[in-house]
Order: structure tokens, then sequence, then C-alpha cells
């Protein structure tokens, strides 16, 4: 396996356009012979078949949603970044873009992130031409906000639910196309395999959520929007149907898998409260510019939090972080809650929880302020906990949230099988080893909206359309594996729901490729993991058939890969001798407990190659070049 | 933590042609779960004992996809206002009550299986004309246009809908108007949205009216159960428009 990054040459402001030169076109004449297919319809994958649709491509868009509308992206709160520099507080393309790099623990790639800062600026203008209803200021002008990692306001915004407005506005202009007939929609359709003729991805194999049919479709090249693989966790901030399985599937047919251990946990969501828990939901970070984090001194301290007296509190980040206090970034808050935790002085239901007090800025504010700047997450926090956080202290404790690591591509966004894309959080480009606040809706977008619906034609350009039916023998191959897989899970009838394995991988997962790996943990999970496979394959029970509407057959399939990948995880944070970004190895930290990089060694991406069921995977290794950024320890004291 | 025993009487429905009944089902549940939750632990009981569990639908269980849909003792989303299913929880209830648990009932939304109800006509009235017409890339700078404060915020509290449609659940004759009108509201209070504004209030009215979707009768049983609490006041600068369009079109005709 080659990795060829295929950065453009020029300077780096130049990259991009100078690739845009290069790319071969197809003739627009031309462009309705050619079928293209999306899989996945959140942002990534909902702007990419929007506009390829509008340039005249035959599209065809796969989500195993009942509508493109249901994407994960729906989620996200806090907002997105762009370089527009509304504030003119000094912002630019190359700050963003500098940030991004930095925040990202110098572990990604500068051509990328550079151009997506470049495009930046062309999302905010197409979503408020969408009608997109961004926050405004008084004047009528968009409105901004500032996030972790930057001292400039370039965070784009609704309200708490960007995210939403965002995947509305990308539904819509999808759905116009569906009306226009470029798009085809398939929705409750399950991509279970990719098809690969001679080298190169010429169509996909689905399971029709409703009647259990298993189906090719072929195209001429097909893109994998597919998302993120936090569900690993079991717990996690992710919608529950979140799923490795498009990704990992590719992976096997071929396509390299970069950084797996590039995972990021969030700070501040509301902890566990039982072990039927299903999910775990995120408190906006923006709560720490008003709330203190505390836990008592005492391992054990079992008083109710106003019984305890200032005296016998511990406000840790203040001790630790002075200059930052609460205000730390994500991976050093989430470290030190864990930290505090293990120590026996975590507080709630189990111990896993940490104090964030608002008392103090009540105080000081009086609770209207406080309501008018939070008073939406204060109420979302009382109905999950039934607990009034004017009155006593919000418990919060560090969740999965988001994952950098995924599909390897190149500059052109081209996975290592010729014809496959991956967009979104499904690849690995842009983030490095930690993501910023409000830089993944960016990336999404900038990847569907501007840079696949013109680097997928200058593969496009060497095809001939339609080469390959379905009656390829490639298609009936991947079918009766599809076909085989199923039958299988529906066959073991075992003792065990899946929910059960599913939550005992995470556990496994969390402890050991959670906010700090050790040598030792990592060894340990690579042998217990494979162990639960076993027993997941011997025991699993999964009733109903394959032929109709069967929710455990779906999840029993994402789980199976799961459990393949997580394996895949821990042996890349292993191999990853250092600490960057999300990925901290206690054995590597500074004297003070900072994440320590090893750039001579590590400075480079890990892309993993299938090599059979339970073989161990090759590694090959994209090194990282700093014309641009000087490689720097990256401090926020 | 308390133990609460409940009775559950829950729709099953193995397909959509099949005859469907409501099933009783014991459950030990406590405060701190949330109401999909307690359907989880059900559905672990019912599958350690043999059975098939009961199929509901869900995703991000926080309020936002507008995936769940259940009725729950007679009313969408449950008795909490302003909550969708997946944001209510155990403590809305009490040990030994009994809670009915029911799918959507439309006939634009036909039964898939148990409360899984089919919602795609709701993509259809969208593409119908539910959209800005605008290219990727043919966008002015986005400050370009200055909207006002209240509209953006007005446009926002009506692109605020999440699709999951309790308001035709609610309502008696089935209407999707609260749906249809939302989005039309939304892109009405724009700038960008107002340019197509009757061709889109003909085509979205029409679109909805051929799913098989109900008049609306003024009952606004929608409004009252919406968990995004989206104001009927669409539905009347939807009325508007549409009944102006129908105007020019006649005149033209
Ligand atoms: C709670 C929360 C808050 C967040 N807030 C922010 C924020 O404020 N700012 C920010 O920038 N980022 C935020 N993020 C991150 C961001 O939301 C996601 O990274 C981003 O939306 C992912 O978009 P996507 O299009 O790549 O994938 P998704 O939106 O996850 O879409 C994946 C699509 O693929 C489909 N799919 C997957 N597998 C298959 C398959 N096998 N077959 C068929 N279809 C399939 C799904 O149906 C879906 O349509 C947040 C994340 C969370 C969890
Ligand atoms: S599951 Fe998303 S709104 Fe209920």
């Amino acid at each position: 396996m080659q990795l060829d990054s295929k950065i453009p040459s020029g300077p780096i402001e130049k990259k991009w356009d100078n690739r845009r030169f290069e790319l071969k076109l197809v003739n627009p004449a031309n462009k309705r012979k050619y079928k293209v297919l999306v899989v996945g319809t959140g942002l990534a994958g909902g702007s990419a078949a929007a506009t390829l649709g509008e340039l005249g491509y035959q599209v065809e868009a796969f989500t195993f949603h009942d509508s493109p509308r249901r994407a994960h992206s729906i989620a996200a709160q806090g907002g997105i970044n762009a370089a527009k520099n509304y504030k003119g507080d000094g912002d630019s393309v190359f700050r963003l873009f500098y940030d991004t790099v930095k925040g990202g623990d110098f572990r990604a790639r500068e051509a990328n992130v550079y151009r997506l800062a470049q495009v930046s600026v062309n999302i905010i203008d197409q979503c408020v031409a969408q009608g997109v209803p961004f926050a405004r200021e008084y004047g009528g002008y968009l409105d901004n906000r500032s996030f972790g990692g930057a001292q400039v306001s370039r965070t784009f915004y609704a309200r708490g639910q960007t995210g939403q407005q965002l995947l509305i506005g990308c539904y819509q202009a999808l759905e116009r196309q569906v009306k226009a007939g470029t798009v085809k929609m398939r929705t409750r359709k399950e991509m279970l395999d990719v098809v690969v003729v001679d080298g190169e991805a010429k169509g996909i194999i689905t399971r029709d959520l409703v009647t259990g049919q298993i189906e090719r479709h072929y195209g001429d090249a097909v893109v994998l929007a597919t998302g993120g693989y936090g569900n690993v966790f079991y717990l996690s901030t992710n919608a529950m149907n979140c799923n490795v399985t498009a990704a990992f599937r590719a992976y096997r047919r071929g396509a390299a898998f970069a950084n797996p251990c590039y995972t990021q946990i969030h700070p501040t969501c509301i902890p566990v409260s039982g072990d039927y828990q299903s999910k775990l939901t995120l408190m906006s970070e923006s709560l720490r510019n008003d709330g203190r984090i505390w836990v008592p001194k005492k391992a054990g301290d079992k008083r109710a939090a106003s019984d305890i007296p200032e005296s016998e509190r511990d406000y840790y980040l203040e001790r630790k972080y002075p200059s930052f206090g609460n205000l730390s970034p994500r991976d050093i808050a989430s470290r030190a809650a864990k930290e505090v935790c293990d120590e026996g002085r975590g507080v709630g239901p189990g111990g896993l929880g940490v104090y964030l007090d608002f008392a103090d800025s009540i105080r000081r504010l009086g609770e209207d302020t406080i309501r008018a700047r939070y008073g939406n997450l204060f109420q979302m926090y009382e109905k999950i906990t039934g607990e009034n956080p004017y009155r006593v202290p919000m418990r919060i404790y560090p969740a999965v949230h988001y994952t950098m690591g995924g599909l390897w591509v190149d500059y052109n966004l081209m996975t290592t099988i010729p014809g496959l894309y991956a967009i979104g959080e499904a690849n690995f480009s842009d983030h490095g080893a930690n993501r910023l606040g409000a830089s993944a809706l960016m990336q999404g977008l900038a990847d569907g909206y501007f840079v696949l619906p013109y680097t997928i034609g200058d593969y496009l350009a060497t095809q001939k359309p339609g080469a390959v039916g379905v009656d390829h023998a490639a298609f009936a191959e991947a079918e009766n594996e599809v076909r085989a897989r199923t039958e299988r899970l529906l066959s073991v009838n075992g003792s065990r729901t899946v929910d059960s394995f599913h939550r005992e991988l995470g556990k496994l997962i969390w402890d050991h490729c959670g906010m700090a790996r050790t040598a030792d943990g990592l060894r340990d999970a690579l042998q217990k993991i494979p162990a639960l496979r076993e027993e997941f394959y011997g025991d699993v029970r999964v009733p109903g058939s394959g032929a109709a509407l069967n929710q455990e057959l779906e999840k029993a399939g994402r789980v199976a890969d799961f459990m393949e990948f997580g394996e895949l995880m821990c042996l890349d944070a292993l191999t990853r001798e250092e600490s960057a970004g999300g990925h901290f190895r206690s054995e590597h930290q500074t004297e003070d407990g900072e994440a320590q990089r090893d750039d001579e060694n590590y400075c480079h991406v890990a892309a993993w190659e299938y090599t059979g069921y339970g073989q161990k995977p090759n590694e090959h290794r994209e090194p990282l070049v700093f014309e641009n950024v000087k490689l720097a320890v990256r401090s926020y004291k | 933590m308390q133990d609460m025993r409940l009775k559950l009487h829950i729709w099953r429905q193995a397909g959509p042609e099949a005859q469907g009944a409501l099933r009783t089902y014991e459950v030990t549940a406590n405060e701190h779960m949330s109401f999909l939750e307690m359907l989880d632990v059900l559905n672990q009981d019912l599958i350690e004992k043999g059975e098939e569990p009961v199929a509901f639908e869900h995703d991000c269980r926080e309020g936002i996809c507008g995936t769940c849909n259940m009725v729950i003792d007679g009313r969408p989303h449950g008795p909490q206002k302003g909550t969708t299913a997946c944001q209510l929880h155990m403590r809305a209830f009490k040990d030994g009550d009994e809670i009915h648990v029911e799918p959507w009932r439309a006939t634009a939304f036909p039964i898939i299986k148990d409360l899984v109800v089919d919602r795609a006509p709701f993509d259809r009235i969208i593409a119908s004309g539910g959209f800005v017409s605008v290219n990727t890339g043919a966008a002015q700078d986005a400050n370009e246009i200055p909207v006002p404060k209240a509209d953006a915020d007005d446009a926002f509290s009506y692109a605020a809908c999440i699709g999951c449609g309790a308001c035709v659940a609610a309502c008696k004759n089935a209407s999707a108007m609260l749906f249809t009108a939302a989005k039309f509201a939304h892109l009405e209070k724009l700038p960008q949205g107002r340019v197509e504004s009757e061709r889109r209030a003909l085509a979205m009215v029409e679109q909805h009216d051929a799913e098989g979707f109900g008049a609306c009768t003024n009952q606004y049983e929608c409004e009252a159960v919406c968990p995004k609490e989206i104001s009927v006041t669409s539905i009347a600068m939807l009325n508007k428009a549409y009944r102006s369009a129908v105007l020019k079109t006649r005149e033209t005709v």
C-alpha cells in the first residue's frame, strides 16, 4: 500500500488554487452519465449530494435514518467557525489555520487545514443564502462568539442549535435536488459493504431496514460520509445509532484507517446515573465561563455540597492551572477530573462526577444574568437530573464526544481505494490529535459543499461511465458475504443481548483506551477484546428474522464491527509511544503532568492496512511536514 | 433509589399489514431513567425471555433529531409540555402506574412495526418547496443583506421544528399544517426566502393535501403538543400567502 497524500505544489495559500486548476474536468453534458453513490446524509454527505446533484451528476444518497434530517449532525450545539473577521479582531485565514494546527497538537496535514480555513468563509455565505437563521446583532449583521483554543470571535451560531439549523439548510438543498430528479434519496438503507472491482470502488451493498432485502447498487464512484465511531465506547454524546460499520467495511476492503486512537473526551457532560444508562448528554463548554469546578479535599466525603465549607473544597483547575483555571482546554480539564475521581474525591452516586458551581457567579451577577446566559442549559440539566442548578451545583463528568481518527484520505479526499472517498467526521484529515470546538461542522460542510464536488471530477474523468454492472462477480461475492454475516448473527441464538456485549466492550475501551492510556492497560485490552468477540459470536442472542425491520439485528452488526475496530484502536494507541492531544499515554508526560509529544519519532499519520480477521494489520506512516507553522510545545498555561 | 413497578400497555404490530393489539407488560424502573431507558429495560427482559423486543425509533435522545415518536397515555410525547418522549423522565410517573404507549396514528403515516411509522411524506413536503433555490457557490457575502434581529429570531423559532410529527398525531383531522407552515414561516421571515413565497405556499399546500393529511380546522391541538412549542401563527402566515397565490394563478388563467 502506498500513501500518496497528493499535496499540491506551491506556497500554502496557492495550493488549493493550483489543485483546482490541475484537476481534470468532466464536461457538463457528460456529468449526467456518471453515477455517484453518497453514503450518509449528515452535514458532510448531505451537502456533497446536493452539490453533486446541482452540478448535474446522477446521485444516489443513502442513509439508515428515515430522513436525512435525523443525522447526528443535528445535535451539534455550539457553533461553526469561519475566518470572516466580521469583528475586525485580527482574524484571518492564516490565523484559523494556525489555531487549528496548534489545537490539533501538530498532528494534522498543513495543506488540508489551510484549505479548510480558506473555504470556511464560503460556508457562511452559502448557509445564509439558504436561509439558515444564524444569530444576529441588533444592527442586523451576523453575531459571533468565542470558543476554546482561539483568541478571536469567529464562531457563528444559531442559539444552542447550530447543527440543527445547518443540517436543515443542507437537507432542504438536498430535497430540492430530489425534486429536480438529480438525487435519488434512499432512506432506511444501511450500507454493509463496499464493492471493489479490479481495485476500484464501484458500488455498495445495502440492507433495506424495512423489508430486510439485501441490495446491490452500482456507482462510478462512492463517497462515505458516515460519521464518527465514538459509540465504540458504548456511552458517548453521540446519537444512539452512530457506528463504524461503513468505514470499517471499507477498511476491510483495503481502505487504510488513520489514527484510530485519536478520540476526544469532552469535560462537561452530565454524569452516568445508573447501569441502565443509554447515552450521555453534553453540557456546553461555555458554562465554564461562569461556573467553578471543585471536589471535596477529603476522599470519600459524602456530605452535601452546601455542607462542605470553603476551606474543605479543592478548586483543582484553578489550583493547577492558575492562568487558565476553569477554562483550561478540553483534554486537560477532562484528565484533571478523572484524576480527582480516581483519588476517591468524585461526587454524586458512584463517585464519578465533579461540581460545576455557579453560586459565586449568582452572588456576583444575580440569578437573572445567569439565567439570561445559560437558561436553556440549566433547564436541560434539570430535565435530566431533576436537580435545580441555581440551588445546588451541577455535577459533570467527561464523556466521549468526537473521533479525530478516520479513513485515511489524500488531499483530494480519496481513500487508498481509488474511487472511494471519505468526508466529514468519517475521514481523519483536518483535526490532528485534537479538534477545536466549532470546527467539525466547518469541516463537514467544507468537504461536502466546496471540496469533494470538484476533486471527484478528477477521478470520474478517467472512468467510462457505467463500465461495470451489478451483475459483476464482485457484487455477487460482496452480497453473499453480507448475507452470510447476517445469517450468522441470527443463528447464534445464545443467551446474552447485544447491548450487554456492547456495554462490556465500551467499558474495556473506556478503561484502557480512554482519557489516559498505558502500555499495560492497552496490552490487557488487546487480550480481552478478542476473547469478548469470540464470546459474542458464541453467545449473542438476536431475536427475530432478517426479512423485516429488526433493530436488534442492526445493532448486532454494528457491535460486531466495533468488536474488531476496538482492537485496532488499542493497537494504534499502543504503537504511538507519545502523548498528543486526545491521546494521552501516562508514560509520556512532563513533570507537571502535561502531554509530551515525540516529534522526532511520531510526527506522522499512522494508517493501518487490514490483513485478515484477527490478524495484525500493517502500519503505514505518512510523515507530517510543517513548513508554515513551527512545531512547538502546545502550551495554554 | 426507589424502584417503581409499572404496568405498560404497548401497541404491538408485527408488520404493515398485520393486525395490531395492545399487549400488557410489567417492568421495574426507577425515577432516574428516561422513558426510553425504561423501554430499553423492558426490551432487554423480553429478549432474555426469548420474545421480540418492542420496535421504537430514537436516536439523539436529547430532543433534537425528531426521531422518537410515541403517544404516551393519549398524548404525543407524553404528559410534559415542550418535551419529546426521549426527554421525558420516569420521575413524571409513580410506582404502580399503568401507562399506555401507542404509535402516531394517521393515514399518511402507515405503521411499519409496533411503534415505528413511516414519515416520508414530510420529506416530500419539504422537497415540494421548503427550500431557497440557491446553488452551492452562488451566494454573495453573508453580511450583504442585514436582517433585523427580530426577524432572524422569529425565523429561528419556526425553524426549530424537529419534524417529529406530533402535530399530526394530535390532530383529529391528522393535518400536517403546523409542520408545513413552520417551514413556510421560517423562510418567509427572511429576505432570502421571501422571493419564492407564493410559489412555495402553493406547492407545499398541494403536496400536504396530496399526501393524505387532513385539513386544518383551527383546533390548535398541534401547538399544545409540539415539543418545540411552534406557534400556530405560522399557519395564518401560510394561509394568507396561499390565498393570495391562488388568486393570482386564477387571474392568469
Ligand atoms: C453533542 C454534540 C455536540 C456537537 N457540537 C458541535 C459544535 O458545536 N460544533 C462543531 O463543529 N461540531 C460539533 N459536534 C461534532 C459534529 O456534530 C459532528 O462531528 C458532525 O456533525 C459530523 O457530521 P457528518 O456529516 O460527518 O456525520 P453525521 O452527521 O454523523 O452523519 C452520518 C450519516 O451517515 C449515515 N450512515 C452512517 N453509517 C451508515 C451506513 N452504514 N449506511 C447508511 N448510512 C449510514 C447516517 O444515517 C447519517 O446520515 C458535536 C457533536 C456532538 C456529539
Ligand atoms: S430521539 Fe431525538 S428527539 Fe427524541
